[in-house]
């Protein structure tokens, strides 16, 4: 990479300096930034090329890879004669399920934002309280749902058994377990969002809500023309987080319900991690393509949110 | 101010709402409220039935006493600790030098670097499990916390090197120039100028950090097995298939997982929340 010094080197008349003392402004940077970008290179950027190469193989993590092709990504898309992979028909389905279903944590957030920007005595407490939920793993959560949910000693059935309605097992109806799941990832997720838009409704310009006012604006006209846009931020960061987090669902799943009943909560990141790494065999090549399919995937957002973030910077520069 | 203060409303929904955030609280809480109920709860309670109803005699210092003393939970969240904070520390040192890199100096390349440092953030982790799983193993360090710490650092620089860049930027830089004037050099610049002004992003970060990286499963799972080196959040299935169908251990075993960045969030709060809305607002 070529080094370019921005700062002219203004010490150029004092030649008794040496190389280093001379070059340091240009140097400086660079040694900063070694640590960094070998940890990042070494475990971050390379391994996306060597998942690339080991898709294109058989390999069972140990002895030698065998070159296949694209064998892998014609089993999995069903190209040329063989028919798409049933499980990975049921993971993408799903997978476009919880990106559909996790963008509610944005206006439910939105909503518990706009409920609690009071100042009563004590709201301090219930915004932390109403936080709590994303500071506790996924895995816990997941426990949590799991127990929740149980047909006879979970509260949920209880709760429904009052208004009359019958005991649903929520997680083991393959119809039903998916929804189940991303219900309680809404969970904290709603809070992540609420929270961005609780630091985002501290900063609204009050000037011009009072302006506003004074036009006769209120209510959701009121939301939808002047709050709203100056939420604008927040809402995006909500979006980025939300979309990532939809498509990183595993934790959830695995500790759930495993992927069942009869593998219909199967997502993408999960059959990945099922055919590579578990009881059913090493396939890390087939493993592999998966992970490179959901990668394209989110190649699309990330492209996006990587293109509004650089206008940002160019905009600010 | 949005909504309207409640103090310009009327007098009925002044009432309504007083009443109606206690209740939105505990509906909102219920699922973790059920939990701690039956951590608290005899194990005659479950056989009898009593599942939702208050327990029946308050057990807490059994159940937990259990969780404590007669299971391998103690090695998990030791293995925890000994995981997430030399990873705080070296994901933050580094980001720290990158940021300051990023944040101070112009040179051509140093916007693509740092969008390839917030793109590596949002790569799924999948694609990455085979080539990192396999680097550790040829490392020798499969199922040990240092391969565990060494991945999560170079992960988890991406977001700090973000974080503390940003922060940087909004740094006063005549401080910086006056520096150079007086002759400084530029390393002594960033240990005696920026890094005493970076102690709120420091704080934030750090909490931020403890908090993902104790709630990290998937990674877990791929680089260790066994209780040497597993965090909690791994070592919470053996525990739960020790005691099977014992709910009221199980939940004591999930708080007891859940409680450090529980704690971590209520003593650093505002950190924590600085951290987490950065960009929030403009």
């Amino acid at each position: 990479m070529s080094v370019s010094p921005a700062v002219p080197s203004t010490r150029a008349n004092q030649p008794q300096r040496g190389w280093y003392k001379r070059n340091e402004i240009a140097i400086t940077p660079w040694l900063f930034l070694l640590p960094a970008m070998i940890f990042f290179a070494v475990y971050v950027i390379m391994p996306i090329g060597q998942s690339f190469w080991i898709s294109f193989h058989e390999w069972d993590g140990l002895g030698e890879k065998t070159w296949v092709g694209t064998a892998h990504y014609e089993r999995l898309l069903g190209w040329g004669d063989a028919n798409i992979d049933r499980k990975f028909e049921t993971s993408f389905w799903n997978n476009l399920r919880w990106l559909v279903l996790y963008l509610l944590a944005i206006p439910a957030g939105l909503f518990i934002a706009l409920f609690l920007n009071q100042t009563v005595t004590g709201i301090r407490f219930y915004k932390s309280m109403f936080f709590f939920p994303f500071v506790i793993s996924q895995v816990v959560v997941g426990l949590v749902f799991s127990w929740f949910y149980l047909p006879r000693e979970g509260l949920l059935n209880a709760v429904l058994g009052i208004f009359g309605a019958g005991p649903v097992n929520i997680l083991g109806d393959p119809s039903l377990a998916t929804y189940g799941i991303i219900a309680a990832g809404l969970w904290p997720q709603t809070a992540y969002c609420m929270i961005l838009y609780l630091t985002g409704l501290n900063a609204v310009d009050p000037e011009q809500v009072e302006a506003a006012r004074l036009d006769g604006a209120k209510g959701h006209k009121m939301l939808w023309y002047v709050i709203l846009p100056q939420l604008k931020p927040a809402t995006f960061i909500a979006f980025v987080v939300t979309i990532i987090g939809a498509l990183r669902s595993f934790d959830l799943i695995s500790v759930m319900t495993n992927g069942g009943p009869f593998g219909s909560t199967r997502v993408l990141s999960f059959y990945m991690f099922e055919e590579s790494l578990s009881e059913f065999g090493f396939r890390m090549g087939f493993g592999a393509a998966i992970a490179v399919v959901l990668f394209f995937i989110m190649l699309g957002f990330i492209a996006y949110f990587l293109y509004s973030m650089y206008r940002d910077e160019k905009a600010a520069q | 101010m949005f909504p309207t203060p409640l103090a310009k409303t009327s007098r009925t929904w002044q009432i309504s709402y007083q009443v109606l955030l206690p209740f939105a609280l505990i509906v909102w809480l219920l699922p973790l409220i059920a939990v701690a109920n039956f951590s608290i709860k005899p194990e005659a309670d479950f056989v009898n039935g009593n599942y939702w109803g208050l327990p029946s005699s308050f057990e807490a210092f059994s159940n937990y006493g259990k969780v404590f003393f007669e299971s391998n939970m103690p090695r998990y969240l030791i293995n925890s600790l000994f995981i997430t904070i030399p990873t705080v520390i070296g994901a933050v040192a580094l980001s720290c030098m990158a940021g300051f890199a990023l944040g101070v100096y112009k040179f051509k390349s140093n916007l693509p670097i740092f969008f390839i440092f917030i793109a590596g953030n949002f790569v799924p982790f999948q694609i990455l499990m085979v080539p990192v799983r396999d680097l550790t193993v040829s490392m020798n360090l499969y199922d040990t916390k240092t391969g565990l710490v060494l991945f999560h650092i170079a992960f988890q620089t991406g977001f700090c090197t973000l974080f503390m860049r940003n922060f940087i930027r909004a740094l006063p830089f005549p401080l910086i120039e006056a520096a150079r004037v007086e002759g400084i050099s530029e390393w002594r610049i960033f240990l005696f100028v920026v890094l005493p002004l970076m102690k709120p992003a420091l704080a934030a970060l750090a909490v931020l950090i403890f908090t993902f990286i104790w709630n990290d499963y998937f990674w877990a799972v791929v680089l260790t097995q066994g209780p040497d080196a597993q965090p909690v959040t791994a070592g919470i299935t053996e525990f739960n298939s020790q005691f099977r169908a014992a709910y009221h251990l199980m939940s004591a075993g999930s708080i007891v997982a859940a409680l450090p960045p529980v704690v971590m969030f209520f003593l650093m709060q505002k950190h924590f929340i600085a951290g987490l809305t950065l960009g929030a607002v403009k």
